[in-house]
């Protein structure tokens, strides 16, 4: 068998799973992998300027691919700067290896230089860690470290690797394992059949159906499947921020986002529905309003392949624990087998009653002739320059809302951004891993001048693996989804809500080797993005300044019920 | 409802931990635990005490079933089973007490490992509320120091926690 140290161990898995990418940043606890990885050249090392950004690339390229994203880290600072991205991961459910270094094993216990207890800090945020405690067992802990995070419900893993492990001169066999055997960890393969025929039943039986589809349509690779069955069934579709796209959002049975800032249509179709089917979503706080006062008149049915979101929040009355993939296909011949129909007098009056919210409260916002630009006009801009194909990532905040709620993804993968935790700094990082995955793809990065700061540094980055991603700068000049909230919630009382001595961005750009372009007109937008969209070559950050005094709508009163919604600063209902 | 969870897991550094971060982490309580390998050295197995109403632990139980290390776990109080904790209990015995603490102790079926002219230790084993009831008989003015094992326990019958 071949003998390799454990530094060459680690590249070498990293090459049997196929990686093309591993984003990271080196210092002494890593520098015998580093060694390594420059002897050979399958994977490509991505050098970035923060390790934040390094979790936040390999989460990008890991939503965009459906592959895992792998991320190298040294010990203490570098391994504590990745804590965001892993929890950022986690709470979105998104398949992520982190290699972080450590202090010799000999040193871990007595504060040695850079040393940080990586497993404990990062417990909470990862769906499981490992710590080499041996150069031998690399290979398998490599295997279940890729298998974990991939299978069952997606997660990051962490390996927490001393650096005596992958010492050159430690030489061990290696031999790649073909299969993992855990006996401690079978995730889910198959729904229960009985479970999906008594939700056929009930699918036949509905008069004012809806499928809630969310984040785990597009992980599990069912977006194919929801779409047949929605067609088939001709049932109203609304889709989480994180399921946007797992059912295409021009369909005209797509009713658009739901929850907190959803759209009217889709927050009354849910409110008075009788029949939910939940499909990968996890029926989270930013959906349900009160929970006391939800869907009142609502049969649940969940899917999911993790029993612990089932009724966790709502109690399903037909839980379906499975992957999406399987459980959508045995519903279509479950729907098959059964050879009846929903009810169609029922669904003609259903739609008619949607339409009547469709027609009324539309998604719309107001104009205004010489004021200044309005940030839903930026984000209908960009769909249209863009051809409503882009890749859209995105930061955190109003900007962010304003992406989901006016461009319409069609296809799933092509929405990036933090939803669970809400990381403002993770739309520049994750682009760059979109824009890695797919060299000639159009990317975005929709952000606000708050959250693009939080890791501009990587805009030399971009320049040095001249990564062509268009930033959309909508600059409210405010930490607007802050400011919002204190408008609404705080008599307008601004506490540190403002950006005040903002940087020039255009110079900024510049100064880092890319174009800049300031727009602050409505009748040159446009043109600016047309402009911006052909360097198909260059960076370009254009820096768009918006109406400061926008807010998003609708907005869920809080503690309501989802029907109760502020739909304009003046009207709710 | 007071529930007694019983969990085999993996004998490996850190899987305590991620059970016991489990708890802090989402909120839940654990009154006791206790720990230790079993006959097969790769597995420990855990028992621990908690308190919720029955969603809270058909929560629990998922959350721990979903840690790697958790190979199987059962809720014992969901059916017939045996509960034992072992205390240790020093208390005062001087005078005339010296007679009544030994005639306590008789009654509870527990034992007097260690003596001097003025304490008893005393060892007694039981259901949680025994032991409670124990320290109620003996007065709590009389304690000197209780060292509890943990709750531990097994199913009745032909029911066993096993791979
Ligand atoms: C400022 C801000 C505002 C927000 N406002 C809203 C809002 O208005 N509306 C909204 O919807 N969200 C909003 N969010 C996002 C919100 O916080 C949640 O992230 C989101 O609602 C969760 O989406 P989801 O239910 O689709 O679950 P995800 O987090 O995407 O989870 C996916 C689910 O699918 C399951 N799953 C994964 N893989 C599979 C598989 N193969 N088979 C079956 N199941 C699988 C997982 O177990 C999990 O339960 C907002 C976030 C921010 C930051
Ligand atoms: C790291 C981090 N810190 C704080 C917050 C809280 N927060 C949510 S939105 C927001 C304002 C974002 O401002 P900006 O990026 O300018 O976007 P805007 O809302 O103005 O569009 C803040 C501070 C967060 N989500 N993430
Ligand atoms: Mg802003």
């Amino acid at each position: 068998m071949e003998m390799l140290s454990g530094a060459e161990m680690v590249v070498r898995a990293l090459q049997d799973e196929g990686v093309e990418y591993i984003f990271g940043y080196p210092g002494g606890s890593v520098l015998h992998i580093y060694d390594a990885l420059f002897q050979q050249d399958t994977v490509n090392h991505i050098l970035v300027r923060h390790e934040q950004a390094a979790t936040h690339a390999a989460d990008g390229y890991a939503r965009a691919t459906g592959k895992p994203g792998v991320v190298m880290v040294t010990s203490g600072p570098g391994a504590t700067n990745a804590i965001t991205g892993l929890a950022t991961a986690f709470m979105d459910s998104i398949p992520m290896i982190v290699l972080s270094g450590q202090v010799r094993s000999d040193w871990i216990g007595d504060d040695a230089f850079q040393e940080t207890d990586m497993i404990g800090v990062s417990r909470p945020v990862v769906k499981h860690s490992f710590m080499v405690r041996d150069a031998k067992d690399i290979p398998e802990i490599m295997k279940k470290a890729f298998y974990i995070a991939t299978t069952g419900r997606p997660g990051p893993v962490l390996i927490d690797i001393p650096k005596d492990q992958t010492a050159p001169n430690v030489k061990n066999p290696y031999e790649y394992p073909k299969k993992v055997k855990m006996r401690s960890y079978a995730p889910v393969s198959r729904g229960h059949s009985g479970q999906i025929r008594k939700a056929v039943e009930e699918l036949m039986k509905a008069k004012r159906p809806v499928i809630y589809a969310g984040g785990g349509v597009i992980q599990g690779e069912g977006s194919e499947l929801l779409t047949k069955l929605a067609h088939r069934l001709n049932f109203p579709v609304t889709n989480t921020l994180m399921g946007l796209g797992c059912f295409p959002g021009t369909d005209p049975q797509n009713v658009g986002m739901l929850g907190m800032h959803g759209t009217y249509e889709a927050n009354m179709t849910m409110h008075s529905s009788d029949v939910i089917l939940a499909v990968g979503a996890r029926l989270d706080d930013r959906v349900t309003n009160n929970v006391k006062k939800f869907c009142p008149g609502a049969k649940i049915i969940h899917i999911d392949i993790d029993p612990a979101t089932i009724s966790k929040n709502i109690m399903a009355h037909i839980p379906i624990v499975g992957p999406v993939h399987q459980v959508l296909e045995e519903m279509l011949s479950a729907l098959d087998e059964h050879g009846g129909e929903p009810d169609q007098k029922a669904l003609e009056r259903w739609w008619e009653e949607i339409e009547g919210w469709r027609k009324v409260h539309g998604m719309r916002y107001e104009t205004n002739e010489n004021g200044p630009m309005k940030p839903q006009q930026v984000v209908e801009a960009l769909y249209k320059a863009t051809g409503g194909d882009a890749y859209v990532t995105s930061d955190v905040g109003q900007h962010q809302m304003f992406a989901a709620q006016y461009y319409k993804y069609d296809k799933p993968r092509r929405w990036i951004n933090s939803g669970g935790l809400g990381t403002m700094g993770f739309g520049l990082p994750a682009a760059m891993g979109v824009q890695f995955a797919f060299p000639d793809a159009t990317v975005a990065c929709v952000t606000g001048e708050g959250s693009i700061q939080m890791n501009i540094q990587e805009l030399s980055t971009c320049l040095q693996y001249g990564l062509p991603v268009k930033i959309i700068n909508i600059n409210n000049q405010a930490l607007g989804m802050v400011r919002q909230w204190q408008d609404m919630q705080y008599g307008g009382r601004h506490s540190q809500s403002y950006m005040e001595s903002l940087p020039d961005f255009v110079a900024l750009a510049e100064a880092y080797g890319h174009v800049g372009m300031k727009v602050t007109k409505f009748e040159d937008l446009e043109g600016a993005m047309n402009e911006a969209f052909a360097l198909k070559d260059r960076l370009v950050f254009m820096d768009i300044y918006v109406d400061p005094t926008e807010h998003v709508y609708p907005m869920q009163i809080a503690d309501g019920s989802m029907r109760d919604m502020w739909l304009s600063k003046t009207e709710r209902t | 409802m007071r529930r007694i969870i019983s969990i085999l897991m993996e004998n490996e550094p850190g899987a305590l931990s991620r059970v016991i971060g489990l708890f802090s982490q989402r909120g839940y309580n654990i009154e006791s635990l206790s720990v230790a390998p079993t006959e097969d050295s790769t597995l420990s197995r855990l028992t621990l005490t908690t308190f919720g109403n029955d969603l809270k632990i058909e929560q629990i139980t998922k959350h721990l079933n979903k840690l790697i290390e958790v190979v199987k776990l059962v809720d014992l109080t969901e059916g017939a089973h045996i509960e034992r904790e072992l205390m240790l209990i020093k208390v005062k015995a001087t005078g005339a007490q010296r007679a009544e603490v030994k005639r306590s102790v008789d009654i509870f079926r527990g034992q007097i490992v260690d003596v001097t002219s003025t304490v008893y230790t005393v060892q007694l084993t039981g259901a949680s509320d025994k032991l409670d009831a124990f320290i109620g008989a003996i007065g709590e003015t009389q304690v000197l120091e209780v060292v509890r094992s943990g709750v531990s326990g097994i199913s009745r019958g032909e029911k066993v926690l096993s791979l």
